[in-house]
Formats: C-alpha cells, sequence, structure tokens
C-alpha cells in the first residue's frame, strides 16, 4: 500500500469536510454571564494587600531581631572591666614610652 | 448605525463589559469552527471557545490595533486550541482503537482502487479524525494548519508564535508521524 497516497487521500478527505461554524442557542449569553460575574479587580486593594504583607513581614523581623539582640547580651556587668582593658590597650605603647623616657 | 469593531474594543476597555457582546456574537462561529478542529465532544468545543473569549476580554489591553481583532483573537483560539491538546495528551493514546467496518471496507476500496476510495465517504472522515488524534499536539496543530488549512508557514508561525524555522522543523516531523501512524493502522491487514 503507497501510505503517501493514502495520507494525501486522508488529508483531501479531511479539507472536504470543514467543520461547521454553527453555535448553540444564546451561546453568548453563557460568555457574558461569565464576564459581567467576574469581579473588577480594585487596583488599590491589589497593591495594599502585598504593601501589608511586607509590613507585616517588616514587624515580624524587626521583632525577632530585638529579641535575639536583648537575648544574646552578657549576663555580668563588666563594662568597667572593659573600658579599663580597652584603655590599657590603646594607651599601652605610650605608656610604654613614658617608662622608658624616665 | 452598528458600531465598529475598534469603538467596541474602546468602550469594553472603558468598563462596559456589554460593549463585548457584540464582538462575540460576530466572530463566534469562526472559532467554534476553529475549535470542532482539535476537540471531538461539543462540551469540549463550547469549554475551548468560552476560554478564548474570557482571555480576550481579559487581554483586551494588549491589543494594540495594529491588525484586525478577528486576527488577534484567531492567534488566542489557535493557542487556546493547542494548550487544550497538550492538556488532553494522555487521552491520544487511549482514543486509538480498531477501524471500524465502514473504515475497513474505505481502506479495502483504497488498497484495490485508489482513485476510486471517495474522499467524500463519511468513513475517510472518520478515519482521519482517527489518524489527527493519535498525533502529538505540536504534529496535530501543523497538520491541520499547513495541509487541511492550507495556511503559509508564516501565516503558521504568526498564529502560534513560534518561529519559521520551527513550523518548518515540526510540519516535517509532522508528517512523519503522521506516515508512521498510517503504516503501523495498516500494517496488520495490508503489509
Amino acid at each position: 500500500m503507497n501510505v503517501n497516497e493514502l495520507q494525501a487521500k486522508l488529508i483531501a478527505a479531511a479539507r472536504k469536510h470543514p467543520p461547521g461554524e454553527q453555535v448553540p442557542y444564546a451561546f453568548e449569553k453563557r460568555i457574558m454571564s461569565h464576564l459581567s460575574g467576574r469581579p473588577v479587580p480594585d487596583i488599590w486593594a491589589l497593591w495594599c494587600r502585598p504593601l501589608w504583607q511586607a509590613a507585616l513581614s517588616c514587624i515580624a523581623i524587626t521583632v525577632v531581631c530585638g529579641f535575639w539582640a536583648y537575648s544574646s547580651r552578657p549576663t555580668t556587668d563588666n563594662s568597667d572591666n572593659f573600658s579599663q582593658d580597652f584603655e590599657a590597650a590603646v594607651f599601652a605603647p605610650m605608656s610604654e614610652h613614658i617608662e622608658d623616657s624616665w | 448605525m452598528e458600531q465598529t469593531d475598534a469603538e467596541l474594543i474602546a468602550a469594553a476597555r472603558q468598563g462596559d463589559p456589554a460593549s463585548f457582546e457584540p464582538l462575540v456574537k460576530k466572530y463566534q462561529g469562526r472559532i467554534f469552527a476553529t475549535a470542532r478542529r482539535y476537540a471531538r465532544r461539543e462540551s469540549e468545543v463550547e469549554d475551548i471557545v468560552q476560554e478564548v473569549f474570557i482571555k480576550a476580554f481579559q487581554k483586551l489591553d494588549g491589543f494594540r490595533g495594529e491588525a484586525p481583532f478577528e486576527h488577534w483573537l484567531m492567534r488566542l483560539a489557535v493557542r487556546t486550541c493547542y494548550d487544550f491538546l497538550r492538556g488532553h495528551q494522555r487521552n491520544r493514546e487511549t482514543a486509538f482503537t480498531e477501524l471500524t467496518e465502514p473504515e475497513s471496507d474505505w481502506l479495502d476500496r483504497f488498497v484495490v482502487e485508489p482513485d476510486h476510495a471517495s474522499e467524500n465517504a463519511d468513513a475517510a472522515r472518520e478515519l482521519v479524525e482517527k489518524v489527527l488524534t493519535r498525533l502529538s499536539p505540536p504534529a496535530r496543530l501543523v497538520i491541520t494548519l499547513l495541509e487541511i488549512e492550507e495556511k503559509s508557514v508564516k501565516e503558521i508561525a504568526v498564529l502560534t508564535g513560534w518561529s519559521v524555522a520551527l513550523v518548518k522543523v515540526r510540519a516535517f516531523r509532522a508528517r512523519a508521524e503522521m506516515k508512521k501512524i498510517l503504516t503501523l493502522m495498516t500494517k496488520d491487514k495490508y503489509m
């Protein structure tokens, strides 16, 4: 059997039978009811929703960071020691120099 | 006086959905005919047409008016039909059943006297429908547009959004795919 010929014949058959353009009764009403039933998008609402979500996320991150900073604070108050150590470290070369000059 | 497409589209864009109704009435027949090329069941055809018009209404702002509204709508229809075919890919494996008696008779007639096998016969129509159902979605789309509707490669590229080169490649593959299906279909009986 010649498959090419069969293919051509079948395509010719399909060409000779184009589908009809008949439309079910009042089909346009069905379309219009779908379109009118659809809520019109409110642009302000579309903007406000993500903005609120972003704001809430920022607040949540701030609270978590604040809590973390508060809880990771050193329990003993050694701020005086720290300042003395810091001062000694900064002035160490200078004090050595002064001692040598004496 | 009857409003033009451009006037109706402008009114629909400004928030008057009722202006879209005359456009639906005007073009629904053509969209139904297009959808019937790809879907068999009438309920599926109706769903496709409905989806085309809803998409058209939603994307009306994207219509720039450079080409006629009908062309823009047909592009949307072809792409929706292609999506439908891709969504129903699984069905094509199960849809291929044995040949019916009239189809088998038509093939017998074709083997004996190819010139006398009528292209008008219902069996030929059923047979081609069966073969098309077996094709992959891109192959079916290309065969339908290129061979059955006799559109040019450029027109198909515009309708589908594919490049001209891609249409050519897919057309080549589609013909080979169709031949393979026909060979499989007739192998047991005639080869």
